[in-house]
């Protein structure tokens, strides 16, 4: 059976167990779905909220990412799994004891401010929509492979099934669901991973295996793999990929933006609040990392045997470049997407790829994790599961992210702010006009994506860090901030760090070069600027206006401690 | 007031805040210390096949992620169960 066959069985079998999940555990959690869920066990809650977390960019984009960039790439193993301690540490579980469902019902209370909760919707919508452009490009990058079509009919096939995965609804709250789709993408993630550094380095276990020495019969046989990767890289005009290209200071703030961000990023943080008990809160958190060093264990080493395959393919063993003719079929396959591109510069009909003007190959990161197992000529059944992996992963997140969309423009900004009048039935309608609109906006960007998955994603945590992150973290922390110290900080903070990306992505992209950054801080990191801004702008205005109120001291105090925890209420 | 008075109150959270940064320090090691400030000295070791400064990048630094959170986790609830203030 050829492969898109088997991948049209194994994706929809996988969505076929999705729905019927969610049918089954709907049945029997009809009285109250939110506190139903309030009845998972700590380990499965954290496997969900795992589920829930890794997207399209964590599943489809990472590896690639970090196969071109090498040590780079490590920002977004540490941004991304470096957040959760924060999160367990510093949020988690005094939000639980908090006791509301979103992240702008905490921000509006704990400030006593109808302008605070806007500021933060806003702020919860922006962040959102980032988010979710990143991921349509991922599900974009899918389809257009395994229909054999070109990436913007791909986005726009995705989007199409995004907005009625999402129509569908309740299906993104229920949990089980969540654990399924955890369990196809690990799976999906660490088969080829295991297959690969077998055939390898003779190591089954990936991550030992890309710090192993290569097994006999494959070029460089005997070298340690990273060895003759930064080897190679030299050979290539490449950046040794053990040392990478950033400056020290960006490489601080991008993983220190991505990690702060984590800890600030609305749908994360909602999954804490539906948790029983104060303490499942700081364990979910725990289980939840755990889950996701599984995968994020696993990239770094599918990088390192990305790129080796890949140059061993294109350039062959002797680096002189492979005839054309002689191209295995995973690269004409993705050529047929756009995605891979050749162009025969020196006219002598071979492929060849390099980091200087040798280089005749263009090849979309994104598409590394996807054709790892062609490349490495794995079965067929493993290249449609890895289909499968990455469809959950990036339509689980996209269907979480635009309900929260919808839900902020409906609940919290029409019905909650602007126009508190509007019946159920039209409150019903904007939720769906704007998730509609949604995945309109999104679709386009996944078109005409500013960056790779990872990199569009890392902005929307930048947003977060540089807005949300300092108001809870001074929320709990700093009894005495008052709400115009924390509208100032929002404010500032969101408005520098949006500006920074728009004028270095869109305004003015020709000079988004390390000599314009201010301190040498690429968009990717700036949140971290942000974040500084937001505490020093917030911490001014709030010496300038006095303390918060007694009442809200006290009710920061009692957030400090774990007893009296009730149920999650939603506003 | 969950605390029998406000001298305990003031007790738990620092022994809380202490707990949160040494855990803390620990975490901007790893990461932002061994993985990035530090990483090109730490390159010099190497062990199997990585570099040190290259696999607390990459690995290292993941791992430590998760004990930390485990630690903070068991320390947590004995300290919640010292001054009483654990859930039912």
């Amino acid at each position: 059976m050829d492969i898109q066959a088997l991948t049209f069985i194994i994706v929809g079998a996988t969505f076929a167990l999705y729905i019927a999940i969610a049918i089954w555990a709907r049945a029997g959690t009809t009285s109250d779905f939110y506190v139903a869920s309030g009845g998972v066990h700590p380990v499965l809650n954290g496997m969900a909220t795992a589920a829930d977390w890794m997207s399209a960019a964590s599943f489809i984009s990472m590896a690639g990412i970090i196969a071109f960039a090498g040590y780079d790439g490590s920002v977004y193993l540490m941004g991304w799994t470096g957040g959760y301690v924060l999160l367990a540490l510093c949020l988690a579980p005094y939000l639980r004891k908090f006791g509301k469902f979103t992240v702008p019902d905490f921000i509006g209370d704990r400030y006593y401010s109808q302008t605070a909760r806007t500021i933060a919707v806003i702020c919860a919508i922006l962040i959102s929509f980032t988010y979710i452009a990143g991921q349509m490009r991922g599900v974009g990058v899918v389809f257009s492979r395994f229909l054999e079509v070109d990436i913007a009919t791909g986005v726009f096939i995705g989007a199409v099934i995004v907005f009625f995965y999402t129509v569908l609804g309740g299906m993104k709250g229920i949990t089980y669901t969540q654990v399924a789709q955890y369990v196809v993408l690990a799976f999906a993630y660490l088969v080829p991973a295991v297959f690969i550094s077998f055939y390898m380095t003779g190591h089954i276990l990936p991550q030992t295996g890309f710090g192993a020495t290569i097994a006999e019969g494959q070029p460089g046989a005997g070298q340690y793999l990273l060895e003759r990767l930064d080897g190679l890289s030299e050979q290539l005009g490449l950046t040794a990929y053990t040392e990478g290209a950033r400056s020290k200071i960006d490489v601080f703030a991008i993983t220190f933006a991505l990690m702060v961000g984590t800890a600030g990023l609305p749908h994360v943080i909602v999954r804490f609040f539906t948790v029983p008990k104060v303490s499942d809160a700081r364990l979910s958190a725990g289980w939840a990392l755990v889950f996701i060093s599984v995968v994020y264990l696993t990239a770094p080493s599918i990088a390192g045997f990305a790129k080796v395959n890949l140059i061993n393919t294109v350039n062959g063993p002797d680096l002189q470049g492979v005839p054309y003719e002689e191209a295995p079929s995973w690269v004409t396959n993705w050529e047929k997407t756009g995605l891979i591109e050749w162009e025969d510069k020196n006219n002598d009909g071979r492929m060849f790829y390099s980091g200087d003007e040798r280089n005749e190959m263009t090849v979309d990161r994104d598409i590394m994790v996807l054709a790892n197992p062609e490349i490495a000529d794995l079965p067929a059944w493993v290249v449609a599961l890895v289909a499968a992996g990455g469809v959950a992963a990036a339509l689980s997140t996209s269907a979480g992210l635009l309900l929260v969309i919808s839900a902020s423009v409906s609940h919290d900004l029409l019905k909650r702010t602007l126009t508190p009048n509007i019946t159920d039935r039209q409150e019903l309608m904007w939720a769906r006009i704007s998730a509609a609109l949604a995945v309109a906006i999104s679709t386009y960007f996944g078109i005409n994506p500013p960056g790779f998955v990872a990199q569009v994603v890392a902005f929307a945590f930048g947003l977060a860090a540089a807005s949300f992150f300092p108001a809870i973290i001074m929320g709990i922390f700093y009894k005495r901030m008052n709400n115009l110290g924390a509208i100032a900080g929002m404010v500032v903070g969101i408005s520098f760090t949006l500006a920074y990306i728009i004028y270095f992505k869109f305004v003015n992209p020709a000079a988004n070069t390390p000599d314009n950054w201010w301190f040498g801080i690429s968009p990717e990191g700036i949140g971290t600027l942000g974040m500084i801004f937001n505490f020093i702008a917030a911490y001014t205005v709030h010496k300038l206006t006095g303390d918060a109120p007694q009442a809200t001291q006290d009710l920061v105090e009692s957030i400090r401690y774990p007893k009296g925890a009730g149920v999650a209420t939603h506003h | 007031m969950a605390f029998k008075s406000e001298e305990l109150a003031k007790a738990y959270w620092r022994e809380n805040i202490g707990l949160v940064l040494k855990l803390l320090a620990v975490w901007f090691l790893v990461s932002y210390g061994f993985g990035i400030i530090l990483v090109d000295w730490l390159n010099e070791i190497t062990f199997f096949g990585f570099k040190l400064g290259f696999w607390f990048a990459q690995q290292g630094s993941i791992i430590t992620f998760v004990i930390l959170i485990f630690i903070y986790v068991n320390r947590m609830s004995a300290l919640d169960n010292k001054y009483e203030v654990h859930e039912h």
